[in-house]
């Protein structure tokens, strides 16, 4: 019994996590449209939401293009791996109590290797293209993955002081006993945020395809549902990072009685991922060296003055 | 510290500006169902019109067909019995039209005008070219009441020289009387 309900998390995970992801596309549309004052798609099926499996159907009617020039192998494993490794980050999500496909007491850690071996994907998918446009997307994404990373496992380091553990579970339990993070750890949340943007390259953080300079960056030469697994990856992604501020931050399942926990923790979530596409529709792309100069010359020495000043409290209370 | 406070204060007024656009209405219409209002002057398929006195206003003097840069326009004159010009044929490809709106600039007679009306669409590239019959409207368009033979000084049928509106009777130049 115990083992069927194990399975119903996984399966309930990864297919929640692919539904989400699909309805996600339509989603971000429908929001952008209301953002830019237009009505966005709202032809196929119930206010368009079919368009996720219209869309599902047409990447996979595509025609599937290997281009010649391409390292055939990495061309075909790259985006492959971005969606295994987000769904490999689910993992450690806990979406209520007892409902977590497994709770780690590195979850944490794990997490953000999960979300650092997507940079792979997107690198690899650069290199493999053998394309300059896709080279130059591939370098851009490498640089600004390993940069952004530092500090966002940085900024985590508050909360595992705080809360003196990795798991997500506990966290989220220290926070039921004490506090929500994202008041003692504000700065740590902001840059935990912005950080987040920038590792699931989403706008105003998405030079790895900046679409002005790059055609479409990484994935330029790939086409059908290899790209669709691309834009699955990067949607899986944006949902990850939501559930993890939600999860970190804002007390994952936790709330009032008057909802179950797993409704706090999706309510939460999807608050999070209307956020990313607010910041879509609002915020320009910044320059490139704006881009690395902002986070090694300020977002770096913030995370570690946070973390130092962590630190002293604790040790002074 | 203070240009980095700025810059930071800029972005979350520009997040709250876009996020106040939750409230306001769209500026698009689910178009096939709910149709846009559209100008009366809107630039949308030509039509020629007619004069208040059911007469083709086109003098077929091809100032239109200069002015279209697309060069979509071709006509031919010709003659009535008493001296009126009117156009052979008459004929708009508007699969080159872009709307413009030039050749209307251009018609010395008010003949050529565009209509708020663009759902053209075909099938058939052939069908996109429109003849006379197809142009023609039987009303005056945007400028009713105007009538190119009557203000300008050209004899035709039912009305002679000097007869035109705030034309003088014509003088007999070789006349002395005075």
């Amino acid at each position: 019994m115990a083992e069927l309900v194990i399975y119903l998390v996984i399966f309930g995970t990864l297919f929640g996590s692919f539904a989400g992801a699909a309805l996600l596309v339509w989603f971000e549309r429908r929001l952008l449209g209301l953002w830019q004052d237009r009505l966005g798609p709202n032809r196929v099926g119930l206010f368009g939401a079919g368009l996720a499996i219209a869309d599902i159907i047409k990447l996979f009617a595509k025609e599937d293009w290997i281009p010649p020039f391409a390292d055939r192998f990495v061309f075909v494993f790259a985006p492959t791996a971005i969606v295994m490794a987000m769904l490999l980050g689910f993992a450690v999500v806990p979406f209520a109590p007892d409902i977590h496909v497994a709770d780690l007491n590195i979850g944490l850690l794990f997490f953000l290797g999960m979300t650092s071996l997507a940079v792979y994907s997107v690198l690899l998918g650069g290199l493999a293209s053998n394309n300059k446009y896709a080279l130059l997307g591939g370098l851009r994404s490498a640089a600004q993955m390993v940069s952004y990373e530092v500090f966002m496992g940085l900024s985590l380091m508050g909360v595992v002081m705080q809360a003196g553990t990795f798991s997500l579970v506990d966290i989220v339990l220290w926070q039921a006993d004490n506090i929500w993070f994202f008041i003692p750890q504000f700065i740590g949340f902001l840059i935990f945020l912005i950080a987040g943007i920038a590792e699931s390259h989403r706008l105003p953080f998405d030079l790895p395809e900046a679409e002005h300079e790059l055609v479409a960056g990484f994935h330029t030469e790939y086409s059908g549902m290899k790209f669709g697994m691309f834009m699955l990856g990067e949607y899986l992604g944006v949902i990850l990072i939501s559930s993890m501020i939600a999860t970190i931050f804002f007390g994952g399942w936790l709330g009032p009685d008057f909802l179950p926990p797993i409704f706090w923790f999706f309510l939460k979530s999807f608050a999070f991922i209307c956020f990313f596409i607010l910041l879509r529709a609002a915020i320009p792309r910044p320059r490139y060296d704006q881009l690395m100069s902002f986070g090694w010359k300020y977002l770096l020495p913030l995370t570690l003055i946070n973390l130092l000043a962590t630190g002293a409290i604790l040790l002074w209370a | 510290m203070g240009m980095i406070l700025k810059a930071i204060w800029s972005q979350l007024v520009t997040l709250y500006r876009v996020l106040l656009h939750t409230f306001t209405p769209t500026d698009t219409v689910s178009y096939p169902e709910e149709m846009p209002y559209l100008a009366p002057r809107y630039r949308g398929r030509i039509v020629l019109t007619r004069d208040p006195g059911g007469e083709e206003r086109c003098v077929a003097c091809n100032l239109c067909a200069v002015a279209c840069p697309v060069d979509c326009i071709a006509l031919q004159k010709t003659e009535d019995e008493h001296g009126r010009w009117y156009a052979d044929f008459f004929r708009i490809n508007f699969s080159r039209c872009v709307m413009c709106g030039l050749c209307e600039e251009a018609c010395p007679t008010y003949a050529i005008q565009l209509t708020p009306d663009f759902e053209m669409c075909e099938y058939d590239r052939q069908n996109m070219v429109y003849e006379k019959e197809h142009l023609l409207i039987s009303g005056q368009g945007k400028y009713p009441g105007y009538s190119f033979y009557h203000v300008a000084g050209k004899a035709i049928k039912d009305k002679d020289k000097g007869e035109s509106l705030n034309e003088a009777t014509p003088i007999d130049v070789r006349s002395l009387l005075p």
